[in-house]
C-alpha cells in the first residue's frame, strides 16, 4: 500500500476511534504493531531484541491513553512516529545509553522501512562487508545504530577526528563501489 | 500472542477520547489556577481600592487586555505543544505582536512626558514588586497546567513548559491587574511583561522535568 493511501486509510480510522468506535481502534493499534516491532528491533540492533515486545506494547499503552492529542489538521502517520520516537529516547534514556536518534529519523521511517522482505539489509551487507572491519563497524554505528561519532570511535580507541576521517573515507569509498555498479 | 491480548483489551475498553479535551482540560486549569490567584491576591495582596473608578477608565482595561491576549496565546501554544510533534506556530506571532505592539506605544508615551518626569513613569511605584507578584500569582496555574499537560503527549518538554508559563503568567497578569493601579503603558509593557516572561520562563525549566511521561 502507498505511504498516502495508508496515511488516508489510518486517519479515518483513527477520527471513528477517537468517536468511540473499538473496531476502527483494534485497526489501528494493529497495523502500529506491524510498524512499530521493525521500527524498535531495527533501532535497538540485535544486543536488544528481547526488549522489543515490552517497548512495542508500552508504545501502544501510550497511544492509547494519549489518543486525544490527535487531531485531524496533523498526518496520522507523523503524530504515530512522533510517539515511537518519543518512546524509544525515553528507552535509552532509562537504560542510560546515550544515542541520538538521527534528525533524518522522518515520520516514513515507521511507514515504509522493513516493508522490502528485508532485501535491502541484505544489499546493505553486502555492500559494508567489502569494507575494512573497522570502517564498516563506524558506518554500522554512526549511520545506522545512530551512535555519535565519538561513541563509534571509542569502540575502536580512535579519537573523534580520527573516527570522522575514517568515516568520511568508508562513506566515499561507499559511493564510489555504489556508482560503478549504476554504470 | 501477549501484544494481540492487549490490542484486544484496549479495543474493548475504548471511550470516545476527542481532540477538544486538549483545550478544554487546559481552559480549566486557568479557571481553577485563576481562583487561587485571585484569592492569594485578595489575602497577600489587595483590590486597588479605585477599582470602580479605574473600571470606567481606558488604562484599566489595555491593561487586562494585554494580559488576556498574552495568556490566551500562551494557552494556543500550550494546546498545541501537548501533542506529539506539535509546533507552537500562531501563538508565539501573537505574543511577539502584543509585546511590540505594547512596547511600541509605551515609548511613544514616554517621549510625550517631559524628560525630568520620564524615570518616574517607567519605574512608577511598584517596579519592584510588580514582576514578582505576577509571577507568584501564575504558579498555582503553572502547575495545575504542568500537571494536565503530561497527560497529554507533549514531545518538546521545554517549549511546552514555556508555554504553560506564558498562559499561567497572562491568567496571573489579568488578576494582578485588579490589585495594581499603575496606569503608563510604558510601566505595564516592562513590569507585567517582565513577571509573564518569568513565568514562562519557570515553566521552561521545569517542563523537561515535570512534563517527562511514560
Amino acid at each position: 500500500m502507498k505511504f498516502q493511501d495508508l496515511e488516508h486509510r489510518l486517519k479515518g480510522l483513527m477520527l471513528r476511534a477517537q468517536a468511540g468506535d473499538g473496531g476502527a481502534w483494534r485497526d489501528v493499534l494493529t497495523v502500529l504493531n506491524t510498524r512499530l516491532t521493525p521500527y524498535f528491533r531495527r533501532r535497538l540492533g540485535a544486543g536488544r531484541a528481547a526488549e522489543v515486545d515490552d517497548l512495542v506494547q508500552e508504545t501502544l499503552l501510550a497511544i492509547h491513553s494519549r489518543r486525544m492529542t490527535y487531531d485531524a489538521s496533523q498526518p496520522f502517520t507523523a503524530w504515530a512516529h512522533a510517539i515511537a520516537r518519543y518512546k524509544l529516547i525515553d528507552h535509552w534514556r532509562r537504560a542510560r545509553v546515550r544515542r541520538h536518534v538521527p534528525l533524518d529519523d522522518v515520520a516514513e521511517a515507521l511507514w515504509v522501512e522493513a516493508d522490502d522482505g528485508g532485501q535491502v539489509s541484505a544489499d546493505l551487507d553486502r555492500l559494508l562487508g567489502d569494507l575494512p572491519e573497522r570502517q564498516e563497524q563506524l558506518v554500522r554505528g554512526v549511520r545506522i545504530e545512530g551512535l555519535s561519532l565519538a561513541e563509534a570511535g571509542a569502540r575502536f580507541g580512535m579519537t573523534e577526528g580520527a573516527a570522522k576521517v575514517s568515516l568520511h573515507r568508508a562513506l566515499k569509498a561507499l559511493m564510489a563501489k555504489v556508482a560503478s555498479r549504476g554504470d | 500472542m501477549e501484544t494481540d491480548r492487549l490490542i484486544e483489551k484496549l479495543a474493548a475498553d475504548l471511550t470516545p477520547a476527542p481532540p477538544r479535551l486538549v483545550a478544554r482540560r487546559i481552559a480549566l486549569t486557568a479557571l481553577i489556577g485563576g481562583a487561587l490567584a485571585l484569592v492569594g491576591m485578595l489575602t497577600w495582596l489587595e483590590l486597588r481600592p479605585d477599582l470602580m473608578s479605574a473600571m470606567t477608565g481606558m488604562n484599566f482595561w489595555f491593561k487586562a487586555a494585554y494580559a488576556v491576549v498574552l495568556g490566551a496565546a500562551g494557552f494556543r501554544c500550550a494546546e498545541r505543544l501537548s501533542r506529539p510533534a506539535g509546533a507552537a506556530g500562531g501563538g508565539v506571532v501573537l505574543a511577539i505582536g502584543a509585546v511590540v505592539l505594547l512596547g511600541a506605544v509605551g515609548l511613544a508615551t514616554l517621549m510625550l512626558e517631559p524628560p525630568g518626569r520620564r524615570a518616574a513613569t517607567w519605574l512608577g511605584g511598584s517596579w519592584w514588586t510588580c514582576p514578582f507578584n505576577i509571577l507568584a500569582l501564575s504558579l498555582p496555574t503553572l502547575g495545575l497546567a504542568l500537571l494536565v499537560m503530561r497527560r497529554f503527549a507533549p514531545t518538546r518538554l521545554g517549549a511546552a513548559g514555556a508555554a504553560a508559563g506564558l498562559f499561567a503568567g497572562g491568567v496571573a497578569a489579568t488578576v494582578y491587574g485588579l490589585h495594581c493601579d499603575e496606569t503608563a503603558p510604558v510601566f505595564v509593557a516592562t513590569w507585567y511583561t517582565l513577571g509573564i516572561g518569568m513565568s514562562a520562563g519557570v515553566g521552561a525549566l521545569l517542563g523537561p522535568w515535570a512534563l517527562r511521561w511514560r
